[in-house]
């Protein structure tokens, strides 16, 4: 699997992903600058978390119209697949490669601790190794992941089945406490309608090694390389 | 030419920002304060003359990034 890792001046998640990816690939992704113009042939593109461009005029909107941006949009519209995690779930839903937008948390707060996500999907290349219904533990880390789309969207998401991820309790239930944002639908991550583009706001790579405490996020990196090899 | 663009949440999306602005008004001792719903102001300076031109420029700026439509409303002001 070739990978590539997305840099914009204020990523801080970049080379913690690439580490993950490292572990499961055997191999080092490619760190691809947010000025570069052309991507290498690729299998997945992963855009990380932090605070591109400082979160400017809001969180995700800046790296959106960042010169590699069009890249990616070409590389997704021939099937390429894109992980957008926690800020680069930000900027590819500002980008439009994912519908709805993230708000500003319900609690105004920033939030930083582990949550239970129920696993919504085991068809994607980036959850083969997951089963649905399955309960795993990811963290978070965000001011900004209060999940809102209009009432025909969010329907449209679940008819198509398109929420990869949802916030719940340890016991798999989806209550309000349990969301820690405000998200619509206790929505954590969602797919396109091709489920090659995942944009989450949970962390995968933070909870990838039992050195980090945990690996329920691993399984995301070994399925997309058990898919894409 | 200068524009003032004025960002507003869309009536319905929830305004977390403007609701503790409002408690913290009220906790002040101005109970007369109702709905508070907090939003953007940007001021640009243009080199466009035309005025109508300069105000249709400046609402493809609003779709293009500085509004997010799907929240978020904008209004345009045009001056010399």
């Amino acid at each position: 699997m070739k990978a590539a890792v997305i840099v914009f001046p204020g990523s801080n998640c970049d080379r913690d992903v690439a580490v993950a990816l490292h572990q499961s690939i055997g191999a080092a992704p490619t760190m691809v600058w947010h000025r570069d113009t052309s991507l290498p042939d690729l299998d997945l593109i992963v855009v990380p978390g932090g605070f591109s461009y400082g979160d400017y005029l809001r969180c995700g909107a800046m790296g959106a119209h960042s010169p590699v941006m069009k890249e990616i949009k070409k590389a997704a519209d021939k099937g390429v697949r894109v992980l957008g995690i926690c800020n680069g779930f930000q900027v590819i839903t500002e980008a439009g490669l994912l519908p709805g937008v993230l708000m500003r948390n319900r609690g105004l707060k920033y939030v930083c601790k582990d949550v239970h996500l129920k696993v919504e999907d085991s068809q994607s290349a980036f959850t083969t190794k997951y089963s649905v219904g399955d309960v795993v533990r990811i963290p978070i880390g965000h001011g900004e992941g209060n999940y809102f789309a209009d009432d025909e969207t969010l329907k449209r998401l679940d008819g198509d089945g398109l929420v990869a991820f949802r916030y719940c309790t340890p016991a798999g239930e989806l209550t309000d406490d349990a969301n820690p944002n405000g998200s619509q639908r206790n929505i954590a991550g969602i797919f396109n309608k091709s489920r090659t583009v995942l944009g989450m706001m949970p962390h995968p790579e933070r909870l990838s090694d039992p050195k980090l405490g945990g690996t329920d996020g691993r399984k995301m990196f070994e399925s997309l390389v058990e898919t894409l090899s | 030419m200068k524009a003032k663009v004025h960002i507003t949440l869309k009536n319905g999306v929830l305004d977390p920002q403007g609701k503790a602005v409002e408690h913290a008004l009220h906790g002040l001792g101005f109970p007369s304060v109702g709905d508070v719903r907090q939003g953007k102001f940007i001021e640009l300076t243009l080199t466009e003359t035309d005025k109508a031109k300069a105000k249709s420029q400046v609402e493809a700026m609003c779709k293009a990034l500085l509004a997010n439509t799907v929240i978020e409303n904008y209004s345009v002001e045009v001056m010399d």
